[in-house]
């Protein structure tokens, strides 16, 4: 393996498993790589942990990314199930669509996803922050506790339910919100935080024409007239 | 007086009127159910002979999850203590766990909320539970585990998640979870990222990647179906497999759950061993089981069923202290007596072990509590030897079905065991 240790290596799937090639990239202080032919393989580039960059010619599958530190990720093609999942620092962009539970219980580091995200993006979010370019499906931000998330599109049902304290800025149409989640003020900080998260993601829109989505805080405490909610 | 509305069902009526909430309350399944007690081994005589006791080796050691992983657990008994976490814990409490169990040498587990420093350091094997509400979840703490357990469920509460209330969400606590301080917490009951066991098998494998296929992976399951998910379970890649009866303790529960969802612990091995030998899996992917141990015959039984292992909760926390009639006057403050002390999410353990008030906790010396463990544990083990040696085993894990008889038509049945003085299983087609 010595030979793909090396910097700006290119590791081929067609030819090294996921273990080497994960291998390869956790050994790595800094430097840049691509990994080609990923042909949609579970667990790429998960759990890394040093400053280095990993371009991904094409589809990923479930968990690539996952629990991310200080890495930069470039996924050039859709991501499978729980992209970035727990991830807690670093970045990961998306150039195509995600399945469900993208940057699932992140707790830090930045989600960029250019295209749509499915169901529950966002699930348990615990810091992180998730921009996505198209829309997000039924359930995202379900029990959010921290973090921001940053839609251009639509969101689909439920959005944030049961949420804690995460933020949650929607520029399309929301098809319903979830228990406890209310449409709240956006006032000028959070004008200029949605417009430092474009900026981070690299997105072009007027942070003016979003809506942010918090939590009403009715369901902290267990009240049996709140029944109907649970 | 009516059957139907004895007067506990009639008080827990009023209760539910006055109060709009159901009753939560820690522990496990407090009614009767078949259990261990009902079952009796057949101790050597003319047709087999037995051990000399103290004198003949009787192997208690145990290597859990040589499946896969490249650094198995190894223990010295075939006894491991349950997840519980810091948070309906104390950290006292915590430290005593993993004292005792290196002493004995043994593993202690985590719970909800993540690794703390402390019971890293006080614990020699530590396995990280792997929960649905992934709180305090980190991948270097995942890194620092000696196993990893992935939690599907729990015996108290099988497709339940948890709650911890606010009284015990301290700032530390809070901070762990990432939540508001003094809120009610609930956990989640299905993992965020994953659901079935084709998911499950991608997650161990992504479990595996981050931590170079080092540890050990278990799969704990609350007991419900435990033939179908002893398979899965299997065929999702686990090192081991944990099986949690309806007995096994909670930190804060609802009691209608606990005493109404699940199956006793002695009717579950028997279905999850079943599944390990049909797929030629028995003893390679090892078998913990938990709920309702709590001397060396019941660790005796668990490994005659098949069991690798036994895991033990609320008997620990009895060993530290819990429940001790020296808190009597406590105890009845709280409007309760010592044994029957379950308010665990309260906070208010005079005990100092299911608290985070700082002041209760002090009560509780992590050393002398530590040792009390090491103790019980070691009796238990010697337990277990001496009703091994008894029926001829140098190996507490040569135990088998065949030394052991029931002594209800119910036992024998769940155990598939036949009733005492008979040869009778029912349900085994023999009738």
């Amino acid at each position: 393996m010595s030979d793909v240790l090396v910097r700006n290596s290119t590791l081929d799937l067609g030819d090294l498993t996921v273990r080497d090639v994960n291998r390869a990239l956790k050994a790595a202080e800094d430097g840049a790589f691509t990994v080609t032919n990923p042909n949609g393989v579970h667990a790429l580039a998960c759990g890394l942990m040093q400053p280095i960059s990993v371009t991904i010619k094409g589809h990923a599958g479930y968990y690539c990314a996952g629990m991310n530190q200080n890495a930069d990720v470039l996924i050039e093609g859709n991501a499978g199930t729980g992209v970035a999942e727990n991830m807690m620092s670093g970045r990961v962009r998306v150039t195509g669509d995600c399945s469900q539970s993208a940057a699932a219980t992140a707790h830090g580091g930045l989600l960029v996803i250019e295209g749509d995200a499915s169901a529950r993006c966002g699930i348990s979010l615990k810091g992180a922050d998730i921009v996505v370019g198209g829309s997000v499906g039924h359930m995202s931000a379900f029990m959010a506790q921290a973090g921001r998330m940053v839609v251009l599109g639509d969101a689909g049902e439920a959005l944030g339910d049961s949420i804690y304290e995460a933020r949650l800025y929607v520029r399309g149409r929301v098809a319903s919100l979830g228990a406890d989640c209310i449409e709240k003020e956006m006032r000028e900080e959070h004008i200029a935080e949605v417009k430092a998260l474009l900026d981070q993601a690299g997105m072009d829109a007027d942070p003016a024409s979003f809506k942010r989505y918090g939590s009403a805080r009715q369901l902290y405490t267990f009240k049996i007239d709140n029944i109907d909610a649970y | 007086m009516s059957s139907t509305f004895d007067p506990a069902t009639m008080a827990e009526i009023r209760r539910a009127a006055a109060t709009g909430i159901y009753d939560i309350r820690g522990a496990g399944a407090k009614r009767k159910l078949p259990h261990f007690d009902d079952l009796l081994f057949l101790g050597a005589s003319i047709s087999r002979y037995p051990l000399e006791g103290y004198r003949e080796a009787c192997n208690t050691s145990v290597i859990l999850g040589d499946r896969f992983a490249s650094k198995p657990l190894e223990l010295k008994i075939p006894i491991t203590i349950a997840g519980m976490s810091f948070g309906s814990l104390s950290g006292q409490a915590k430290e005593a766990l993993g004292r005792g169990a290196n002493a004995a040498g043994t593993s202690t587990t985590t719970g909800d909320g993540g690794m703390t420093v402390e019971e890293r350091g006080h614990s020699k094997m530590l396995v990280y539970q792997y929960l649905p509400s992934r709180y305090g979840m980190n991948p270097d703490d995942l890194r620092k585990a000696d196993a990893i357990e992935v939690v599907i469920g729990q015996g108290a509460k099988p497709g339940g998640g948890g709650m911890l209330l606010g009284q015990k969400i301290t700032d530390r606590v809070a901070e762990m979870r990432t939540l508001p301080k003094g809120i009610d917490q609930r956990s989640a009951c299905r993992h965020p990222d994953w659901t079935g066991p084709d998911d499950l098998e991608i997650k161990i494998q992504e479990l595996r990647e981050i931590t170079d296929w080092e540890k050990p992976i278990f799969v704990k399951v609350g007991a419900s179906r435990p033939y179908y998910d002893t398979a899965l379970a299997v065929k999702s890649g686990a090192d081991v497999v944990v099986l949690d009866g309806m007995q096994g303790g909670t930190a804060a529960t609802q009691d209608v759950f606990i005493e109404n969802v699940g199956i006793p612990t002695l009717a579950a091995i028997r279905p999850a061993v079943q599944a390990l030998m049909e797929l030629g899996m028995h003893r390679k992917v090892q078998l913990i089981v938990s709920g309702g141990v709590r001397n060396g015959a019941d660790v005796a039984k668990c490994l005659a069923l098949g069991a690798d292992a036994v895991s033990i909760g609320t008997a620990a926390l009895i060993a530290l202290g819990d429940n001790d009639p020296r808190w009597e006057a406590e105890y009845n403050a709280l409007g309760t007596t010592a044994g029957a002390y379950d308010d665990w999410h309260e906070g208010n353990d005079p005990a100092g072990i299911t608290t985070q008030n700082p002041e209760l906790a002090a009560r509780l010396d992590p050393v002398a509590a530590g040792r009390r463990l090491t103790n019980f544990l070691k009796v238990m083990t010697l337990e277990c030897q001496t009703i091994a040696r008894a029926c001829g085993k140098s190996d507490v894990r040569n135990l088998e079905p065949e030394d052991l008889v029931a002594l209800t038509v119910e036992a024998a049945a769940m155990a598939r065991v036949p009733l005492a003085g008979t040869s009778w299983i029912p349900g085994q087609g023999n009738y």
